[in-house]
């Protein structure tokens, strides 16, 4: 029961990364042949610091990386988890290894969190 | 936790890649998994690179500086390639899972058929798909 909710869960965030990372990808590194405004609001390359600073102010931004953070933490990490299960571990070596891609889970993703969140709090304060 | 009492994966690591006769459909199983290990790799570093904004602009552009260049820029594309196929056969595997594309039921009379034929089209479709993507945003990085 408890694998059949990760499993939903684990689509469900695939549905979410589908959406927010085709927008990434679309914003980062297609500008050139789909030019939407928060790509280079101030030209040069998305990635030049005015840019990033302008995305970074952005309430849409802070929160929609914050979901994408953690959307593909989970859904990759579990995705890993069901791979290295496959080789049929000891019941120990399986509560050792969710333990410790739990563990990488969370510490990326309040790692992440927090450098959106000073990313945001900086860039309203310049 | 999953136990698997009945058919443990006795090939192990083999048992990951190798689709033997089993048709089409394994060996896009096959490459959903490498490329989401791939894109899991790479965001698992892209976290750490991007999150050197919240120290400031000089760290931004030494962590930009770091990744700039030819191979990195070939490593991006690869990764919106893999991006495209897992993305797109993700729709595909979601739409299977909810009973979509697979056909109806019917009465298993000799001689059989299998509901593989009634999900080729659909896996060819999402090849399709995928390729047009990976084309389309291999002139986005290019005209970058």
């Amino acid at each position: 029961m408890r694998d059949q909710s990760l499993w939903t869960w684990h689509l469900a965030a695939g549905a979410v990364i589908l959406v927010l990372l085709g927008l990434h990808m679309v914003i980062m590194h297609l500008a050139a042949i789909v030019p939407l405004a928060s790509s280079v609001p101030n030209g040069g390359e998305p990635i030049d610091w005015a840019n990033v600073v302008v995305r970074a102010k952005s309430v849409f931004f802070m929160v929609t990386y914050v979901l994408l953070l953690g959307a593909a933490l989970f859904h990759g990490l579990y995705g890993l988890r069901n791979i290295l299960f496959e080789l049929n571990p000891g019941t120990g070596t399986k509560k050792a290894l969710s333990g410790l891609i739990l563990a990488v889970g969370v510490v990326l993703f309040v790692a992440g969190t927090l450098a959106a969140w000073v990313g945001f709090t900086v860039a309203r304060g310049a | 936790m999953i136990e698997n009492k009945g058919r443990p994966n006795r090939l192990g690591v083999v048992g990951w890649l190798g689709g033997g006769r089993w048709g089409f459909e394994r060996y896009m199983y096959t490459l959903h998994r490498v490329t989401g290990l791939g894109l899991l790799l790479y965001f698992l570093l892209h976290i750490g690179v991007t999150a050197s904004r919240a120290f400031g602009e000089q760290a931004w552009k030494t962590a930009m500086g770091a990744v700039r260049g030819p191979i990195f820029t070939v490593g991006e594309y690869l990764v919106f390639a893999a991006f495209a196929f897992h993305a797109v056969n993700g729709i595909r595997l979601g739409l299977i899972e909810l009973g979509f594309a697979i056909g109806k039921p019917i009465e298993p009379v000799y001689p059989y058929r299998t509901s593989v034929d009634e999900q080729r089209p659909l896996a060819i479709v999402v090849m399709i798909v995928a390729a047009i993507l990976a084309v389309v945003g291999g002139f986005g990085f290019l005209m970058k």
